[in-house]
């Protein structure tokens, strides 16, 4: 503290910023503390063994259902987009010519569609998929309209990630006789991957929060489906759905914990799964 | 005997005219230095050896290089098979961001060399070969990052060594590099030439003067002169080799 204050003394311009910055952290570090802390103080009480039935009723208000429902729907909206996003990238970054046309219009179209409202989304979903293809409300209409939504923002991160890899190691590789596969899946890919990790993670929070795209596409129907074909809400739609009604607050507290932990704990899993697909 | 032969090679990046009607040759076992100013082509008469200039887009290249006699600029050449024969090692030093072992190891696994044993071995020859197995043995599995600048060249060098290549392409090799270590890899290039053939840039005359065997001076794109380095620095047949040379350009 005293030798803060001779500096600040000395180089007042320097101290204030220290101090600016020191501040910000501190707002934003308690900001987050205050949040997480809310919602474990108001939900961890509420937890009971009542909220995880297999059936959804009235008494009960089971969110296992909705639990169950927002892991299908993240491993169904990653599946499809993924590889997709990731493969299209790749193409944009090691395999099309740098700064043509294509690409810019790629890039510019992802930055544009990333950027729009999810409700956007909802509405196409649920003229394209649930009335066109009639597929009604259903996890595999409300899947592939999240997909759609994530598809721009992993094309750009994994972009990003690749184009951050210098060129240099790329020529590396070629000057020693490798061919354009070997050199992206050997030494673009690996170092790449906590990039593309962190793209992979922002498209799982916007998946497990959403819920203006799915109410129109998946449905808000509480229990568990029987099938892709079957209408169901996620954790976020349950959430909402329960504040809507005003009746279950408690639980909708309960349901926010969870979620909490699920993201946690998705994060977690993907970190691994990137470690071990980037290792080799 | 000549393991390298160019003939009317004329090179443009679009509409640039960046290797003019260039002719040379280039004997097996010895050192070829390219000199001149910067911009003059040298390396992209270097990178045409091997045909990395065939990542840059727009780039077009007319005339012959013959490889022991065969033009591998050739429409059928495989690629990937030149780039196994002639070698490069970079002006700045580019390990791959993994161990000293798996650097080595990449290239001969990439031309489907496989077994511990016979990696092992590729991997102790190849850094001997560079002159850096004693510096390195007991780290082979340290992160390739973890050296320093003159390190990572040796280690690049070896690397190239390791698909056991006939040219080593040598862009500005030491430019990033410290005096030590800039002489350690000048003597580790005299002791290469007896396996392999040796093509190298350079900014630096002395360098040039030093180990080379046949110096090109280039200027514009064109060969002004090309001639045994010691001839060509103490007699230069062009006045304007003579001028850079004297420094008074360049």
């Amino acid at each position: 503290m005293r030798r803060y204050i001779q500096n600040f003394r000395r180089y007042p311009g320097s101290g204030l910023l220290h101090l600016i910055c020191t501040v910000s952290m501190g707002l934003v570090a308690g900001t987050f503390l205050l949040l997480v802390g809310y919602i474990l103080i108001t939900g961890v009480p509420e937890l009971k063994w009542s909220l995880f039935s297999l059936e959804y009723n009235s008494d009960n208000v089971s969110l296992f259902p909705a639990l169950v429902n927002t892991l299908l729907m993240t491993g169904l909206s990653l599946l499809i987009a993924a590889p997709l996003g990731i493969g299209g990238a790749i193409y944009l970054a090691e395999y099309a010519n740098r700064g043509s046309k294509l690409v810019k219009a790629v890039r510019l179209t992802a930055e544009t569609l990333s950027g729009i409202p999810s409700i956007l989304y909802g509405l196409f979903g649920m003229m394209f998929f649930v009335t066109s293809l009639k597929w009604s409300y259903s996890l595999l209409a409300g899947g592939m309209t999240l997909a759609i939504m994530i598809l721009p923002l992993i094309l750009r991160t994994t972009e990003e990630a690749l184009l951050s890899i210098p060129d240099s190691y790329r020529e590396g590789s070629f000057g020693l006789g490798a061919g354009r596969l070997r050199t992206v899946m050997k030494i673009v890919l690996p170092p790449a991957g906590s990039g593309i990790l962190a793209g992979i993670i922002l498209a799982i929070g916007r998946v497990v929060g959403e819920t203006a795209a799915l109410i129109y596409t998946a449905g808000t129907v509480g229990n568990l489906p029987d099938s892709l074909m079957s209408s169901g809400r996620t954790l976020a739609v349950h959430m909402y759905v329960l504040s809507g009604e005003g009746l279950h607050v408690k639980e909708a507290s309960a349901t926010a914990v969870v979620l909490l932990v699920i993201v946690a704990g998705m994060n977690a899993l993907s970190a691994a799964v990137a470690k071990k697909l980037t290792k080799g | 005997m000549d393991k390298l032969k160019i003939d009317h090679l004329d090179l443009y990046y679009e509409q640039f005219h960046a290797l003019k009607d260039v002719n040379l040759t280039i004997q097996r076992n010895a050192i070829a230095a390219f000199i001149g100013p910067s911009g003059c082509g040298k390396s992209t008469l270097l990178k045409t050896l091997n045909r990395m200039n065939d990542l840059i887009p727009g780039c077009k290249i007319t005339g012959e290089v013959k490889l022991d006699g065969e033009n591998i600029l050739a429409p059928d050449t495989d690629v990937n098979l030149l780039r196994k024969r002639v070698g490069m090692v970079f002006q700045k030093p580019n390990p791959f961001p993994m161990s000293i072992y798996d650097n080595i190891c990449y290239g001969p696994r990439t031309h489907g060399v496989r077994g511990r044993a016979r990696l092992d071995e590729l991997v102790e020859t190849s850094l001997r070969n560079a002159a850096i197995w004693e510096e390195l043995k007991d780290r082979l599995n340290k992160s390739a990052m973890s050296l320093s600048g003159g390190q990572q060249q040796r280690l690049c060098i070896a690397r190239a060594l390791a698909v056991q290549p006939e040219v080593l392409l040598m862009d500005e090799p030491t430019s990033a590099l410290d005096p030590i270590s800039t002489a350690k890899i000048e003597e580790l290039a005299m002791t290469l030439k007896e396996k392999y053939t040796i093509v190298m840039v350079t900014h630096n005359m002395q360098q040039a003067l030093r180990i080379s065997d046949q110096t090109s001076f280039f200027l514009l794109g064109e060969i002004v002169e090309t001639g045994e380095t010691e001839r060509l620095f103490s007699k230069p047949r062009d006045k304007r080799t003579e001028e850079y040379i004297t420094g008074r350009f360049g």
